[in-house]
């Protein structure tokens, strides 16, 4: 199983490496971070931050809008794509445990998804470092963890798709379905919602505590914004339930906890279907 | 192999329907039917990649339960290759690793057919040619211990030369290896099994033996006379190995005795031309 693992998961990355839409993802989180650069962002001074930490809280911004849709779509179009090609026919026919197949094509996708997105951030901290601009290594390690736990979560919900879908344009179109709800439910549209119907805070809450990208949003935010001035009402409830190390807890362990539930059961619904 | 009622369905459609069918070890069985008869699914539900209703036995072990132990005795080629983006040297270490065989030892069988890997270590697979992806497929199928081989269609992109080849390989493994070839023509693989089973809208129409003593890895000499020569039966007859003996109007040589209606369907397109033609089969060689 441990063998299966590992040749599934180099195979997965191996092929990633040479798919056009590994070179689309890299360059889109090198070039945000070169422009970031280029357009000075370090050298701008927004809530008292400067430097690096500036560029990071802009760059996790971004990430949040691009990472999650990005890893849905090309996780579904290639896992749900090999299915429909024949590619699982073939592979599956060789003697490899399903358990060793499904967990190594997810943690050669994970990999293949969070290197790049870290690697540019890493990048822009060692440019930083020559240019003698200060890092922030604290907010750069929670950040590191807290796109590791996002990327984790939406590879988990796109594997749970892609058993779910018999088809790459199923698959597709579930996966930019449930984006578009999570974006739907982020924090300034729930509170439009709560002030219009009247929706109890305690739900508003909980639907905020529930969506992965609300999550990311309000842990990112709480690295530079601590009393939470950016979020309105529902920072009160946020912090009085949690507290700052509480909810970076939450933050960084829901999305992982939903990532790998979510396969599980993707992985349950594979085991127990047909394979091609 | 043992299959017995069985059924599979997708959705309302009911594509194998109470399938009963038993192969002896060493039994070689071709599958035949019109396309969408059942036969890939019938393989599917073979190699454990199907849910299915009924019982499928290999070696005494079911597929779906027990996949790694009977796909360990499972050689497989599909019959439209996969567009696997991995490139050629690693697709033979990952092969090679996961059937507990060497990719020396496939590389070799892809050598006899004509396939060098060498050269193209660093070439993804599916950019390779159809006859080249061919070629590793059954190298991988065959370069590996196996008490089954399952092979969709297996020699229909390969060229005589190659084909030849292949009859021998499979001759070599036929003393203990059961095969199952399936093919939507009877006459492309009538000469290589001793039984036949055609499937008709997911039912066995008919089960048969077939009268053919040649086996495996027979040779048949061939001497062949035209009324005139002709530069297309020319290239056609060397593709097949034959040597011209005199102005282009004589040729002989030899071909693969399972590969014989081929070669005939071959020659009758010159048919206008054929003066006399003899196929007689060779003594075995000494092995």
């Amino acid at each position: 199983m441990l063998r299966d693992f590992r040749l599934v998961a180099r195979l997965d990355v191996v092929e990633s490496l040479r798919a056009r839409w590994f070179l689309v993802y890299a360059l889109v989180f090198g070039g945000t971070v070169a422009l970031l650069f280029a357009f000075g962002v370090t050298e701008s001074r927004v809530l008292g931050f400067l430097g690096l930490s500036r560029l990071l809280v802009t760059y996790i911004q971004l990430c949040m809008a691009v990472l999650p849709v990005f890893v849905l779509i090309t996780t579904v179009r290639s896992v749900a794509g090999d299915r429909e090609a024949g590619v699982f026919e073939y592979l599956l026919a060789l003697p490899v445990s399903l358990g060793g197949w499904f967990w190594g094509r997810m943690a050669g996708r994970f990999a293949v998804v969070f290197v790049p997105v870290f690697l540019a951030m890493a990048a822009g901290a060692g440019w930083a470092q020559i240019q003698a601009i200060p890092v922030p290594w604290e907010l750069f390690a929670f950040y590191t963890a807290l796109l590791a736990a996002l990327a984790w979560c939406f590879l988990g919900i796109g594997m749970l798709i892609s058993s779910l879908a018999r088809s790459v344009d199923v698959a597709q179109g579930a996966a930019f379905v449930v984006w578009l709800l999570l974006v739907l439910f982020l924090d300034l549209i729930l509170l439009g919602v709560m002030v219009q119907e009247r929706v109890p805070a305690e739900t508003a809450v909980a639907i905020a505590l529930g969506n992965p990208l609300q999550v990311f949003r309000t842990a990112a935010m709480l690295l530079f914004d601590p009393q939470l001035v950016l979020l309105g009402p529902s920072a009160f409830v946020i912090l009085d339930a949690f507290g700052r190390a509480g909810y970076l807890a939450w933050a960084i362990g829901y999305p992982l906890v939903l990532g790998t539930v979510s396969a599980l059961v993707g992985f349950r619904i594979f085991r127990r279907g047909d394979l091609p | 192999m043992s299959l017995t009622g069985l059924s599979k369905s997708f959705r309302a459609a009911r594509v194998l329907d109470g399938v009963d069918l038993e192969m002896e070890p060493g039994e070689r069985v071709a599958l035949v039917g019109a396309n969408g008869a059942g036969k890939t699914t019938l393989i599917r539900c073979l190699l454990g990649e199907y849910v299915c209703e009924g019982r499928v036995a290999v070696a005494g072990l079911v597929p779906r339960e027990q996949r790694r132990e009977v796909l360990r005795r499972v050689g497989f080629v599909p019959q439209l290759p996969p567009p696997l983006k991995m490139p050629v040297a690693q697709l033979l270490r990952f092969a090679a690793a996961l059937c507990e065989s060497s990719p020396e030892r496939m590389a070799g069988i892809a050598e006899r057919l004509g396939l060098d890997p060498a050269p193209l270590a660093r070439r993804p697979f599916e950019r390779l040619s159809g006859g080249q992806k061919q070629k590793l497929l059954i190298a991988i199928a065959l370069g590996r211990s196996a008490d089954l081989l399952i092979l969709d269609e297996p020699a229909a992109n390969l060229d005589p030369g190659a084909r030849a080849v292949f009859f021998d390989l499979l001759d070599e493994r036929a003393a203990g290896t059961s095969m199952l070839i399936s093919s939507h023509r009877l006459d492309e693989v009538a000469s290589l099994v001793q039984r036949v089973i055609e499937l008709e809208q997911g039912r066995v129409a008919l089960d048969d033996r077939v009268a053919d003593a040649a086996g495996l890895g027979t040779r048949l000499a061939c001497r062949l006379l035209l009324s005139r020569a002709d530069e297309a039966v020319g290239r056609a007859l060397r593709t097949w190995g034959l040597d011209e003996v005199e102005g282009g109007t004589r040729w002989e040589g030899s071909i693969p005795g399972p590969d014989r209606l081929r070669f005939l369907g071959t020659v009758s397109r010159y048919a206008g031309l054929l003066v006399s033609l003899e196929l007689r089969e060779e003594p075995a060689a000494d092995t």
